[in-house]
């Protein structure tokens, strides 16, 4: 068949579709967002009908999933690793629910966190859940695990974990197919209370996932993903690799056999049982994982003695933060260090900054005039593009923590007095988590200035569409900010004194006001005039 | 044979068109090729490089081992010497010569030029300027792309091919803009 190139997360994308899925659902997150882009760009995708629109976050993708797993059909929900805490929810219940049709929940880490704000390892979340979790190591596995994951789930009615990490998402290399699978035919789960977590049932769904581990461990001991190779020449040192760092291992061995036996982990629980093998086998060893110390830490456990010393991110041998790279894991391996040549001083940093004739700036220069006689220390923010209003010359922001934290935040702070309390979110990221923040807002009247950025998209992962697109006033309106505190202006230069003059009397009004600017991004812009071109 | 490239320069200018033409050339050749790229927040203005590497036998990391690049191609000269720690010691280095400035501390260029040349291996040139000559502006990342071919073991022929299947559905002007910009970078080399 065919050999397409694909990115790591248009191969997990195709092979889904290649394998009867009927629905994704997801938010964009870097580096998770091009998995459904492709599907939403598939000739295939809109011939079969499956769902590909974004959903509001990560919880509702993550639900509506579960509801398609339910009906028996195959659905996927994808989603950045830090989605994963928004989806935290379902996602643990999913576990004791199982899926009827096979459930696939793809989360892509990024380690060295390259356009994230924390770098947490989702196979811990796997772990927690005690589910399946699968990790390729190349484009070819994102393909062919989505058959597999679709199988093991279907075959053990349980979700199961597809962890990918940025360098392997935004990866291309060549991906050949496999003959198609038909979708799953609408059905009901023939047990009705399968998806009914009541205490009592809970209970015992519970002790029916705890023992249903021995069989994802023998799953993942007889896994095509996994592989064991216990004999060697060198017994001085084991190596326990998992995913991307696999490929490391094998780059800096080139040509040569790896002269120490080796165990690849792609699936998991891990299959301890082998990995006992190896410690009782070799003097030492050496753990290479794509993010946490995750087997590291489980191999600090029952059934070591502790005795022989083990090398990896615990112990120095590797870094214990940022993504992996063939020379980190050549030096931990002993071999000399390469490199070029050192940077020359004069090279100086050029941080990601807002785009030339973007909204926000003039949202930000407005607002920071307006609120100058107060100081900084102002104005919570959040996740977006508007993120970049951190940075000089405009120094306009003062957190950044979580989707939608702006409003709450600064909901906090103006009940411990702060004033004047803003929060500047963005209009997609309202949509994700910005409307119970301001319900609280509502129901205690506070004393709060709420400005949605609006430029009519999902900026900073690329420009998707989002489920309140022109209807912010409405909701706003809806969940009960008064009409005459819901301000809208057009944000650009020529209107500097007339945006000023807004913040500064919704600042003076004392109760809930919502100040939505509102011009269309300008990367979404050129792209309209290049296509209508 | 195997090629490491790595391919710098500023979100938005045009590297992975570069990356596109190239891997479709060793693709065409029976190749296998790995290319990381850099999607999100950096390509907001930021710095941004991608990893090409081709070969005729299996390919293991996504990733360029430092230290063993055979060339950095780059749209931007200071953007060239961020990615040195990667370039091996008889590596090339082939950039535009047109600062890109988006940052209040950007060096002098003749500072950033004479790191440069300070390569054994170098080609810097103002291919800004040169696409400009051939009114083919947006082309500059091509006339970059022309001058590389050549150490890279592409010839003329296999290039203007994957250009031309590349651009075909652009129309013709573009596809012959970008041919005229790839003999121009030709011509440098």
């Amino acid at each position: 068949m065919e050999k397409l190139m694909l990115l790591g997360d248009e191969a997990l994308a195709q092979g889904a579709l290649d394998a009867g899925i009927s629905g994704f659902y997801g938010y964009p997150g870097t580096p998770s967002t091009e998995i459904i882009e492709f599907v939403q760009r598939s000739k295939q995708a809109i011939t079969d009908n499956v769902h590909r629109t974004w959903s509001s976050n990560e919880k509702t993708a993550m639900e509506s999933a579960l509801g398609m797993s339910y009906a028996g059909k195959r659905a996927m929900v994808t989603m950045k690793h830090v989605g994963l805490n928004v989806a935290a929810d379902p996602f643990m219940n999913s576990a004791l629910t199982g899926a009827h049709g096979g459930l696939l929940i793809t989360v892509a880490d990024d380690p060295s966190m390259h356009s994230s704000q924390n770098e947490q390892d989702s196979r811990f979340y796997g772990h927690f859940a005690m589910i399946p979790v699968l990790e390729p190591s190349n484009q070819q596995e994102c393909y062919d695990m989505a058959f597999y994951g679709f199988e093991l789930s279907e075959k053990y009615h349980i979700p199961v974990m597809i962890r990918l990490t940025t360098r392997l998402s935004h990866s291309r290399s060549g991906v050949t197919r496999r003959a198609r699978l038909e979708q799953n035919k609408l059905n009901k789960p023939e047990d009705l209370f399968q998806f009914m977590l009541l205490p009592a049932v809970a209970r015992r769904k519970y002790k029916n996932l705890i023992a249903m581990q021995e069989n994802y461990v023998e799953e993942s001991t007889n896994s095509p993903f996994n592989e064991f190779h216990l004999e060697a020449t060198d017994y001085s040192k084991g190596i326990i690799t998992t995913g991307l760092a696999y490929n490391y291992l094998r780059e800096v061995y080139g040509d040569s056999p790896i002269p120490y036996p080796m165990i690849k982990v792609c699936q998991y629980p891990p299959p301890m049982g082998k990995i006992h093998e190896l410690y009782n086998k070799c003097d030492s060893l050496y753990f290479f994982e794509e993010g946490m110390p995750v087997l590291e830490e489980l191999c600090k456990g029952p059934g070591f003695n502790g005795i022989k010393p083990m090398h990896g991110r615990l112990d120095g041998t590797l870094d214990r933060d940022g993504e992996l790279n063939p020379n980190k894991v050549a030096v931990a391996l002993g071999m000399p260090a390469k490199f070029g040549t050192e940077i020359p001083d004069i090279v100086v940093g050029r941080p990601p900054a807002l785009c030339v004739g973007c909204p926000h700036i003039d949202s930000y220069i407005a607002l920071n005039e307006a609120i100058k006689e107060y100081g900084r220390g102002h104005v919570f923010s959040d996740i977006g593009c508007y993120t970049l209003g951190f940075m000089p010359p405009y120094n306009a922001i003062n957190s950044c923590v979580d989707m939608g934290a702006s409003i709450t935040m600064a909901k906090g702070a103006a009940d411990s007095g702060l004033f004047p309390a803003i929060a500047v979110i963005g209009d997609s990221t309202f949509a994700h988590s910005g409307m119970t923040g301001l319900m609280d807002c509502i129901y205690d009247k506070t004393n709060i200035v709420v400005v949605i950025l609006d430029n009519s998209t999902t900026g900073m992962t690329g420009g998707q569409d989002y489920t309140a697109f022109g209807r912010l006033e409405e909701i706003c309106l809806g969940l009960g900010v008064e009409k005459e505190h819901i301000r809208t202006f057009f944000p650009f230069v020529k209107n500097h004194a007339e945006m000023t003059q807004i913040y500064k009397e919704e600042i003076a009004y004392e109760g809930v006001s919502v100040v939505i600017p509102r011009r269309e991004c300008v990367q979404t812009l050129k792209k309209k005039f290049k296509r209508e071109a | 044979m195997k090629k490491d490239i790595i391919l710098a320069g500023v979100g938005g200018q045009g590297i992975l068109t570069i990356a596109t033409i190239l891997g479709h050339a060793a693709l065409k050749r029976g190749w296998q090729l790995k290319q990381a790229e850099v999607h999100g927040m950096s390509q907001r203005g930021g710095d941004v490089q991608s990893h090409l590497r081709l070969s005729d036998k299996e390919i293991h990391s996504d990733l360029i081992t430092m230290g063993d690049a055979d060339m950095i191609l780059s749209v931007e000269p200071m953007e060239a010497l961020r990615y040195l720690p990667y370039l091996a010691a008889d590596g090339w280095i082939i950039t535009n010569s047109k600062p890109f400035v988006n940052i209040p501390n950007y060096p002098e260029p003749e500072a950033v030029y004479s790191q440069i040349r300070k390569a054994e291996k170098h080609l810097l040139f103002d291919a800004d300027q040169i696409a400009k000559d051939l009114k083919a502006s947006r082309a500059m990342n091509i006339v970059v792309l022309g001058a590389a071919i050549k150490h890279l073991g592409f010839s003329a022929d296999e290039i203007e091919a994957s250009i031309k299947a590349i651009f075909t559905s652009k129309g013709e002007a573009v596809v012959e803009a970008n041919l005229r910009a790839l003999q121009a970078g030709i011509a440098l080399s």
